[in-house]
């Protein structure tokens, strides 16, 4: 069992920043509705506030380690240009994918999409990180801004799984691959 | 008997809107930004050689980095403007979310080819 050091990046990229950040904004929609939806029930208490503001802070590390990751560690690697001549194009994804057109649109339509849709979603939770801290429990008397908030983070859900849903698919279709090798075990003979 | 204690909520300080107005329009205009400055740069072949920041990653680091430095400037200006100010949410957090979901659709290229 081994893997190279490029896909190593790519796990860490997308199975770890960004698979946990969508994992985190589920949860934070849902204790932000629970916490602030009803106008009867009283303020969130100051050790929810605390937990809240640490808990949006780390998805706005997570959403920007993604896209961070992403458009300065992986996709150079994924936009690599092969050298003139070149027939095994399995290095170079993107080429890989614009030679054949039966998966081209991958590239075409879903990398070209996510590449910068992804931006929108730290732009999204650092904002609601910011005025979750600047407002705390006063969120629960300025129902416009909170409904503001929660508009911006469904929206990052929405980027998120869109640029998620392209990364898993473009690295069924083309991945990124390279690098080092590690060897983690090895399997017994048959 | 009205010092509040740490368990009590404290929404009874009145905080204007004026930041939180702020922060939602900035991240309105910030995430309209990527879409127009990737739409220019895909448009136009100066553009694009102009917003190759860091050769590896190409346009992308130009695009991105510009609309993010345009999103924090145009939130620090807000911010300061705003600060201490109650201002219409409503007409402002629906112009927000519009610039939002124009970003979000003007990023779709099929969309994006449009123009």
């Amino acid at each position: 069992m081994e893997f190279t050091t490029h896909s190593l990046w790519t796990m860490i990229h997308g199975m770890g920043f960004g698979a946990l950040y969508l994992l985190a904004c589920s949860g934070a929609l849902v204790e932000l509705h629970r916490r602030y939806s009803s106008p009867l029930k009283p303020a969130i208490e100051v050790e929810d506030e605390r937990f809240l503001r640490v808990y949006l802070t780390v998805m706005a590390v997570l959403a920007w380690l993604a896209v961070l990751t992403g458009a300065y560690i992986i996709y150079p690697w994924y936009r690599a240009v092969p050298p003139a001549g070149t027939a095994n194009l399995a290095a170079f994804p993107q080429r890989l994918l614009l030679s054949n057109p039966t998966i081209s649109a991958w590239h075409s339509i879903g990398m070209e999409w996510k590449e910068h849709v992804a931006w929108l979603v730290p732009i999204s939770i650092t904002m609601a990180a910011v005025v979750f801290h600047h407002y705390g429990r006063s969120l629960k008397t300025h129902p416009e801004v909170r409904n503001a908030v929660l508009a911006f983070v469904w929206i990052s859900l929405v980027c998120a799984g869109i640029a998620g849903f392209f990364g898993a698919m473009l690295n069924k279709n083309a991945p990124v691959s390279g690098g080092a090798t590690i060897h983690l075990i090895s399997g017994g003979e048959q | 008997m009205s010092a509040q204690t740490g368990s009590q909520p404290s929404v009874g300080r009145i905080i204007p809107n004026g930041p939180g107005a702020a922060a939602v329009l900035a991240a309105g205009l910030g995430s309209f930004c990527v879409a127009i400055f990737a739409l220019l740069g895909d448009k136009s072949a100066s553009i694009k050689s102009l917003m190759i920041f860091w050769k590896p990653t190409g346009p992308l680091s130009g695009v991105t980095t510009c609309a993010i430095a345009a999103w924090l400037l145009v939130w620090l200006v807000l911010h300061a403007r705003w600060k201490n100010r109650n201002l219409p949410m409503g007409r402002v957090s629906a112009i927000a979310f519009v610039l939002l979901i124009l970003a979000v659709l003007l990023t779709f290229p099929p969309i994006e080819d449009l123009f």
